[in-house]
């Protein structure tokens, strides 16, 4: 096997060998090696296969920004993951990767076809060719597209792994650990201020931690050296948190960000057990530094994707760093001097390179260097094309004309292994962005720019523009001295010494002699977009950056174009004759870098999901086999199933012992918002439709909320236990909103009436016993209240103990019978219920949930608001004209109730319905029309609740229906899937109009 | 994610509290009397301006009160905090 490992590194632990699996074959790695790394040691460049063309793709970077080396990790079905970058995961024992997007195997791969057939498949390929034939989608198109494209596979099973969220509160936040976040975090900590370094590698340091150029010095040492030094002082200082392996994933306003810290992605299997795998940060800092460095540009030429072709950088932390060269005859193409530094680490450590360089000519400290050991340097030289399938094998090059936009002279063929490409560096300007920070264009090197600081955030280093070490440091220490206002002194009489860039030359799209047409010019790897798919999207009219990178779908993979957004911009701006500066860029939205959803969600999975209310009487229900339903957040029985009785025979049988006998209902999720003060009455005339005034203290009424539009709202009892207290409540779900709505009227709208709100509806418990029976029942549980109609009649209020202990009881009915509601506090909830099942033992009390209570109120033409209601209904379509009060002279939506759409006849309104087959069940929802053969049908309404009816042995149903008030008796059709059901308009009430079963 | 100045409670986080639209519409004293267009204005009419705006806000998982703020839209800066009947400050509008 070869070993592209040629030297040791202080990073790289010799003694400790690391077995993986790449592609289902075992290799040796290091501690201390990334995949990439320990992949590049074993010679292996190529690791993918490109999104729409299939091209082999090898390793192109180092860090985030890999657009190609992305792998599946893992093989288990609950513990895979996709999209991981080769070049930022630690290697560890046992670890299993395979390269993505490949199909049957990386090597070879059936959708390089597509590499041949690609002047098929230009920009906005799938736009236009998709669109036709129809029937090919499902056929053809679809299963070739999932077969042979897609980015990695997702775990099928939940993830077991432990996942964790921590609030922290920092003075000064630096983010980045390269040379300038550590100034920047030393001179803030050591002015007293809590500060926190976060870092997305292992160790701190940046790129400066493994440089090792003898022309580039801080302080008489090489600049790593003195670096570790700094690093060492820091580790010391105790208002200083240093978090590594952990990276910024968003930056919100009010310097609000979140950071992902890895904690045992590094580990083997057995050691990542019962840990928390991620965390993610949310911090609030005073002030930020940004301290993120930048990437190196790749260059757009011919070709330019081959296995083989990395970026020059990357190449020198491979060697340096990692200790593994990525060839034997290297080529590094350049426009500006950092590819020197590349060029001499290599030819230090014995690896035969050249460099080509597009600028005219150059000169510096680093070029000198280079050119005095001899290294071959072709200026004003261009890379054309590039040849190898499965890797890079040699090149060719030519001479740039004088205005650089064409080629002159022969071509030159070079042979190699591997080539490096530097582009220039873009700043790393996302967090500042992000944040709201704009931006602006520095033409000199054709790079974005924060445009201002702002007084709690500013940038310092690389992704403030600022490249060789001594401008760096010097700004950085002026800049942080200003910003924290403290005047540190540390590094007053540093002494730097480095190379100074004096000659600049960028061309976004190299020329060539082929027409642009037959090349393959990549701008986006992972995509596979190109300059010509650019070129062509202005062509058909695209001027935004933002369509133009929608089209091509240039930055829209997983890298978010970090390596390709620049280009994109360079070439629409040449093309179309415009200064780049003045296009903008396209928007920079969080995450920096993909984070799992298991990091967002952290702790709250599983039974913490959500909350979970449960009532008093809960287990009860849990014990006699209930069916749940969840109403908001209330777990409520929704049936209760005998003998393996289905939904439907549950209620049925529910239904029926309820009206024949005796029915029980825990009631005590029903909002209950206590209502006390001088102005109740008053209050509850402004929020309700009817008037409260004179209801008798003791005595309960139904009422209607409207919203402010007219639309019904929510709707309950309210009791009037004493003069100035009431006792409201409220639908279930519509608790928490009624009472934010009420407190809002009484401090803004109302401040002057003396009103206080109270929610109790987690304070009482409710057993609502309805049917015949239930007054022998309730006299069983209070023997001494007179329940006769005199003393306790329907809408009253009642006061008496159960063995010591005080219940509230109302006689109230959502049921149409007889029906008491008993309210307790809610410890004795539980005690309460079960009293109330032993005492009607002997009246077959039967135990009912919430469906079986739906049937019930529908058969006496009881709305439901939000399932009857939708927010579009006022109480005249409801057909309750009856509760809205003529003499008032305001309440909440009484305004709306005549405003020229409210009183239109011919709104949706609440009627029943009545099928023609009394057997025959509705679907909720089912839409209603009068005429089936009219185009296009003209619909009606809808049906909102449908039940079959024991006790009238029918289907009943409500529904919605345009001018439905005037329809009553009239023939209309219910049009399903596979027949048209015919029904008849009917009243909303089904059984007892007269109301004779409430004092049955 | 704001960070929030409540009259009552001090500065929290934007994730206690609820937005409530524009501040300072007041309800109509004599709805009755309105024609449906000046109905209309007070329950649908409501600025979104870019800029500075006047907002009401309530500290829904704090104390319950409702307040108003001034905030600059462009870039969320909030520039002042009142309570619910204070005047809105002067200098801004
Ligand atoms: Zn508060």
């Amino acid at each position: 096997m070869p070993n592209y490992r040629i030297h040791k590194t202080e990073y790289i632990d010799e003694t400790k060998r690391v077995s993986f699996k790449y592609d289902g074959k075992t290799y040796f790695g290091y501690e201390g090696d990334t995949l990439a790394s320990a992949l590049l040691a074993n010679g292996i460049h190529l690791v993918g296969r490109s999104f729409k063309y299939h091209r082999p793709r090898g390793i192109v970077s180092c860090g985030a920004e890999e657009p190609n080396a992305i792998c599946q990790i893992g093989s288990k079905k609950d513990l895979t993951e996709p999209n991981v970058r080769a070049t930022e995961l630690e290697l560890y024992e046992g670890l299993e990767a395979s390269s993505q997007n490949c199909w049957p195997n990386v090597k070879f791969d059936i959708g390089g076809i597509n590499n041949f057939i690609s002047p098929l498949i230009p920009a906005g390929f799938y736009y236009k060719t998709f669109m036709w034939p129809k029937s090919f989608w499902k056929k053809v198109y679809e299963p070739l597209i999932r077969l042979s494209a897609g980015l990695g596979k997702s775990p099928t099973e939940p993830d077991p792994d432990i996942y964790d969220h921590k609030y922290v509160h920092y003075d000064v936040l630096v983010i980045g650990g390269g040379v300038s976040g550590i100034i920047a975090a030393k001179m803030a900590a050591k002015n007293n201020l809590k500060t926190l370094l976060v870092d997305d590698k292992k160790i701190l340091g940046g790129s400066t931690i493994y440089q090792n150029n003898e022309s580039i010095k801080i302080d008489d040492k090489l600049s790593s050296e003195w670096l570790k030094n700094e690093i060492q002082e820091i580790k010391k200082l105790s208002n200083l948190t240093i978090k590594t392996r952990t990276s910024i994933a968003a930056y919100h306003g009010y310097n609000f960000l979140l950071a992902k810290e890895n904690l045992t992605d590094h580990l083997p299997e057995e050691k990542k057990k019962n840990k928390i795998r991620q965390r993610l940060w949310k911090i609030r800092a005073k002030k930020v530094v940004i301290a993120a460095g930048s990437i190196e540009r790749p260059l757009v030429f011919n070709n330019n994707d081959r296995p083989g072709i990395l970026l020059s950088n990357s190449i020198n932390k491979y060697l340096d760093y990692y200790g593994v060269t990525c060839g034997e005859n290297i080529i590094l193409f350049t426009n500006n001097d950092s590819a020197y530094e590349t060029s001499i680490s290599l030819h230090k450590k014995g690896i035969k390179n050249i460099i080509v360089d597009l600028r005219k000519s150059a000169s510096s400290e680093l070029i000198k260097q280079a050119e005095s050991l001899g290294i071959k340097i072709y200026f004003n030289h261009v890379v054309t094309n590039t040849f190898g399938y499965r890797k890079i094998n040699s090149l060719e090059i030519m001479k740039l004309s004088e205005d650089g936009n064409t080629t002159v002279g022969n071509k030159i063929r070079l042979s190699c292994d591997c080539l490096g490409m530097s582009g220039g560096w873009t700043p790393m300007v996302h967090m500042h962005t992000q944040s709201g920070g704009k931006l602006d264009f520095r033409d000199e090197d054709q790079v974005f720019l924060p445009k201002e600081n702002s007084e709690d955030q500013i940038s310092v280093g690389s992704c403030n523009g600022d490249f060789d070490l001594e401008n760096i440091i010097d700004k950085t220490v002026n800049k942080i001295n200003k910003f924290l206002d403290i005047d540190n002194q540390d590094y007053q009489d540093t002494n730097i010494i480095c190379s100074k860039e004096n000659d600049k030359r960028n061309i976004w799209l190299l020329p060539n002699k082929i027409p642009l047409g037959k090349t393959k010019c990549f701008i986006d790897f992972q995509n596979d977009s190109t300059a010509k798919d650019i070129k062509l999207a202005l062509k058909e009219g695209f001027r935004s950056i933002e369509h133009v990178k929608r089209y091509t779908t240039t930055g829209m993979a997983t890298d978010q174009g970090k390596l390709s957004n620049m280009h994109a911009l360079g070439i629409i701006a040449d093309t179309a004759g415009v200064k780049m500066g003045t296009l903008g860029t396209t928007t920079f939205r969080p995450p920096f870098t993909p984070l799992t959803f298991g990091t967002l969600v952290g702790r709250n999975v599983g039974k913490f999901f959500e909350v979970v209310r449960k009532t008093s009487m809960h287990e009860w229900h849990v014990e006699n086999n209930a069916e749940f339903e969840n109403v908001g957040q209330w777990k409520r029985p929704w049936y209760y199933p005998k003998n393996g009785e289905n939904m439907h025979d549950a209620v049925q049988r529910e239904s029926k012992a309820a009206r024949d006998s005796a029915g029980i209902l825990d009631a005590s999720t029903l909002g209950k918002i206590d209502i006390q003060g001088t102005d109740a009455s008053e209050f509850l005339n402004r929020v309700y439709t009817n008037a409260w005034s004179k209801l008798a203290i003791r005595k309960c009424r139904y009422g209607l909320m409207l919203n402010e539009d007219g639309m019904v709202y929510d709707d309950g009892v309210t009791t009037r236990i004493s003069e100035n207290h009431y006792l409201m409540t409220t639908t279930t779900g519509g608790a928490a909103n009624v009472l934010s709505k009420l407190e809002d009227y009484l401090q803004t709208e109302w401040p002057e009436l003396d009103v206080y709100l109270t929610s109790v509806t987690d304070h009482y418990s409710t057993a609502s016993i309805c049917g015949p029976n239930s007054k022998k029942i309730l006299n069983k549980l209070f023997p001494n209240l007179d329940l006769s109609d005199e003393n306790f009649p329907h809408m009253s209020f009642k006061e008496d103990k159960l063995k010591n202990i005080n219940c509230r009881i109302m006689r109230i009915s959502f049921t149409g019978e007889l029906s008491y509601e008993i309210n307790i506090e809610s410890k004795y909830g539980h005690s309460l219920w079960k009293m109330c099942i032993e005492a009607g033992k002997e009246f077959n009390l039967t135990p009912y949930g919430t469906e079986t209570m739906h049937l019930l109120r529908a058969e006496k033409g009881f709305i439901i608001v939000g399932q009857d209601t939708d927010g579009t209904m006022t109480p005249s379509d409801l057909q309750m004209d009856w509760i809205v009060s003529k003499k008032k002279y305001d309440f909440i939506g009484k305004r709306s109730l005549y405003r020229s759409d409210t009183i239109r006849e011919d709104r949706k309104q609440l009627v029943g319905l009545l099928t023609d087959d009394p057997k025959e069940i509705l679907e909720e929802g089912a839409q209603i029309v009068s005429d089936v053969k009219s185009k296009p049908i003209d619909m009606l309404g809808h049906v909102t609740s449908s039940y079959f009816s024991p006790n009238l042995n029918k289907s009943i149903a409500l529904a919605v229906v345009r001018s439905g008030k005037t329809m009553k008796g009239q023939k209309l059709i219910i049009p399903m899937e596979n027949k048209n059901i015919n029904v008849t308009v009917s009243d909303t009430i089904f059984l007892d109009k007269e109301n004779k079963r409430l004092n049955a | 994610m704001f960070l929030i100045n409540c009259p009552f409670c001090g500065e929290r986080d934007q994730s206690e509290f609820s937005s409530g639209g524009e501040a300072h519409i007041v309800r109509p004293k004599q709805p009755t009397e309105l024609s449906d267009d000046e109905w209309a204005e007070y329950l649908f009419m409501r600025k979104n301006i870019k800029g500075i705006q006047f907002e009401r806000w309530n500290h829904v998982h704090g104390c319950r009160k409702w307040f108003n703020i001034v905030r600059d839209t462009s870039n969320d800066k909030i520039l002042s905090v009142y309570k619910m009947g204070e005047k809105p400050p002067v200098n801004y509008k």
